[in-house]
């Protein structure tokens, strides 16, 4: 799909990267090695670049250095997930992602550990669940006009939130995205030869990631420090000063609604302790000055991990190049950031975008 | 390259537990690279490496705090050690940072179950079920190896002989010894034609490089990184050309055409191929244009790979005499070819070496291959 929206050949692409979430979700190890045919680099250079949850947004920022060192002048990103093949349910997968001395013993999974950093947040600056409810409302009524939408509902309201099944306090059922199966590809290509492919070219036009210490028990969780030094080192080579007023369309990542709140005040979107009471205001929606997650998000189409790079990197393209059809933002953006977040609350992966 | 550092290096290391095998080598390349403060001096940190060597889910969780690289530029590529230096070559040509740390590391001496592990990367579908044991693929490969190139399995055992020899001369090395090919001949089939004496066994260490672009490189024992490639090939060997497949000589004419050298193979100075399997540092030295096709093993027995050779191959010992280090097996071959460029590798020094040549496969079953070209800081031959 990606190669004929570029009018491409699988033989005109130089180098592919790949994406995906641990190899533990399609049980093989190695497993970028077992999907070469599927992704198209036989006979090509290939990178599988890893960041966990944040490799939905990574691999686009690894193409940009496979292009802007030289190296290659078309480059295909394919991600992949498939949770579905794991039995009983994703979630025990992550069994061995925690430290086995210090976590392990504690059996955490993640729904629980987020609902830590949720509590934090909110006790923290005083946020009303209702205010974070809001994302969740805004994100599945956006997703209605998403092609993929797992868990798009155009009537749900703050109330169904509020009432839906707790999983583990403050965190309930409709709070949180989906385990999900997915794919997504982008081409990118060198700046002297992108109008060969297309009259509405998208540019990225800054990059940055951040990992913070695996010590996660040690960090005070209130805000995400990794998303905001990724986001300054993009924004430094966007030349963007003031995010609030220069960005005009943004996909930051939302597996909870909460983590959207967190992720917009990492990305200087909101004072600290305000993203919540943003959006509640209506302050993001998709016809405002800055609609956030216009996709529909994680919360609406749903999160197959590295495969968010459809809905995150993939959407704003599609916003600023003027392709998102009926989820189209009004507001003609020209500057976008997408960010995505992962390992054990510790990675931030992010991509400024300008319409060429 | 600014500076290098190695850790462990040895079948076990019950003293360093891995993170701090990381730590030790990432200490001692910054040292070698001037006395470097990670945390201020290093732009981004690469590390190389696959969850299920390490046994964690989402490995690179893992990985910032034993580098030096916490609240800073870290990422894992889930490949060799080589692969982690060709993502570190593009960044730095981007200009995106002047310094990069790649690194990479095996604690095989964790791993209870190392050969279900390595049967795991098969295909579920189609080759999983063929055996129980995966070394069948390589016996298998060396099989056919064997038929195309007329070399036979005592070719094989002289790359043992003398790879397990050259190892005497390396002190990071494991499995030095004086062997015959005999000993190779009556070591146990694995799967008939490789025998155990023709599989590298596992080691552990940890190697870390620092690179870092012309204009902020420190110091006067630079090694310039001339080029990189890097290549894949279909999983299914049944499908590869000679099951092996072509990945190997797509990388090193990429990374002979990144580092503007032409016909390379006949200006290396040496050669650090991959040896896991004796058969394969004679199939790769084809592939990778330094032997004729099917003509390694007839150069082989004349001598041209030996360490007073002509092309010095595996002077280090390979990974047959240092161990297989997993995903560390590409820097420690790189690791041999800078030391040999700057001069250091003592008596088993290359007089005046100045081109040298880094390869890694990452195993079976994959035809993943990667490869270095470093040169010494004279400038180009």
């Amino acid at each position: 799909m990606a190669l004929d929206d570029a009018g491409l050949d699988l033989k005109d692409i130089d180098m592919v990267i790949f994406g995906s979430a641990p190899d533990a979700f399609d049980g093989i190890h190695m497993k970028a090695e077992n999907m070469v045919d599927g992704m198209g680099a036989v006979g090509k250079p290939m990178a599988r670049v890893y960041v966990g949850g944040g490799t939905g947004v990574f691999t686009a920022i690894a193409a940009w250095w496979h292009v802007a060192s030289g190296m290659a002048e078309r480059v295909l990103v394919v991600n992949e997930e498939k949770m579905s093949s794991c039995l009983p349910h994703a979630q025990s997968v992550f069994a061995h992602i925690w430290d086995p001395i210090l976590d392990r013993p504690l059996r955490p999974n993640l729904v629980w550990i987020f609902a830590m950093e949720m509590q934090r947040y909110m006790s923290r600056y005083g946020i009303p669940h209702e205010d974070i409810a809001a994302v969740a409302v805004k994100n599945k009524r956006n997703a209605v006009d998403h092609p993929c939408a797992q868990l798009a509902d155009a009537k749900i309201t703050v109330d169904d939130v509020l009432n839906s099944e707790p999983i583990a306090l403050p965190v309930r059922r409709l709070d949180i995205s989906p385990p999900s199966d997915g794919a997504a590809a982008l081409v990118f290509a060198a700046d002297d030869i992108v109008r060969q492919h297309t009259d509405d070219p998208v540019y990225i036009s800054g990059v940055g990631w951040n990992l913070d210490t695996t010590m996660w028990q040690s960090r005070d969780l209130v805000f995400p420090q990794y998303v905001a030094r990724a986001a300054k080192m993009a924004y430094k080579m966007a030349g963007i000063t003031n995010p609030r007023k220069e960005i005009h369309v943004a996909e930051p990542y939302d597996p909870f609604d909460y983590k959207e709140c967190h992720h917009m005040e990492g990305l200087g979107l909101a004072p600290r302790g305000q993203g919540a009471k943003q959006v509640a205001e209506g302050l993001h929606d998709r016809t405002s000055d800055q609609p956030t997650c216009p996709s529909g998000g994680l919360l609406g189409v749903g999160n197959p991990i590295a495969a968010t790079l459809g809905i995150k990197v993939g959407e704003l393209y599609l916003q600023l190049a003027g392709k998102a059809g009926r989820r189209q933002v009004k507001n003609n953006p020209n500057e976008g950031v997408t960010q995505a977040w992962g390992d054990l609350m510790q990675v931030g992966t992010v991509v400024t975008m300008r319409r060429g | 390259m600014e500076g290098v550092g190695a850790a462990g290096f040895s079948t076990a290391t019950p003293n360093l537990n891995w993170k701090e095998l990381m730590f030790q080598a990432a200490s001692r390349a910054y040292e070698d690279a001037g006395g470097l403060n990670p945390r201020k001096d290093v732009g981004a940190f690469i590390t190389c490496a696959e969850d299920y060597w390490e046994g964690f889910g989402i490995f690179d969780e893992f990985t910032p705090d034993q580098m030096g690289g916490v609240l800073r530029p870290n990422f894992t590529v889930t490949g060799d050690g080589l692969h982690g230096l060709a993502q570190a070559f593009m960044i730095l040509r981007s200009g995106l940072f002047d310094r990069v740390a790649v690194e990479a590391h095996s604690k095989a001496s964790d791993l209870v179950s190392y050969r279900d592990i390595l049967l795991h990367a098969f295909d579920p579908i189609w080759h999983k079920p063929l055996a129980g044991d995966p070394h069948f693929l390589a016996g298998l490969e060396m099989a056919s190896y064997l038929g195309r190139s007329g070399a036979t399995e005592e070719d094989c055992a002289r790359v043992v002989v003398k790879n397990r020899g050259n190892a005497h001369r390396n002190p990071l090395a494991s499995f030095e010894g004086r062997l015959a090919v005999e000993d190779v001949m009556r070591s146990p089939k694995v799967s008939d034609p490789l025998k155990h004496l023709d599989i590298a066994p596992l080691a552990d260490g940890s190697v870390v490089f620092v690179l870092a672009n012309r204009r902020v490189a420190r110091g006067d024992r630079l090694v310039p990184l001339r080029g990189v490639g890097w290549s894949e090939d279909t999983p299914f060997p049944e499908s590869r050309d000679g099951l092996a497949g072509t990945a190997a000589a797509l990388a090193v004419r990429q990374a002979a055409r990144v580092a503007r050298v032409e016909a390379l193979g006949g200006k290396l100075d040496l050669a650090e191929v991959d040896d896991q399997f004796a058969f394969k540092e004679l199939q790769h030295l084809e592939a990778l244009g330094l032997a004729p096709p099917g003509r390694a093993h007839e150069q082989a027995a004349h001598g041209r790979f030996d360490a007073d050779g002509e092309l010095p191959v595996n002077v280090s010992g390979g990974s047959l005499g240092v161990g297989n280090l997993l995903e560390a097996k590409g820097l420690a071959r790189a690791l041999e070819v800078v030391t040999q460029l700057r001069g250091e590798a003592g008596s088993r020094q290359v007089e005046g070496a100045s081109l040298g040549l880094a390869h890694a496969w990452r195993g079976l079953p994959t035809a993943s291959h990667a490869v270095a070209v470093f040169s010494d800081g004279g400038g180009a031959k």
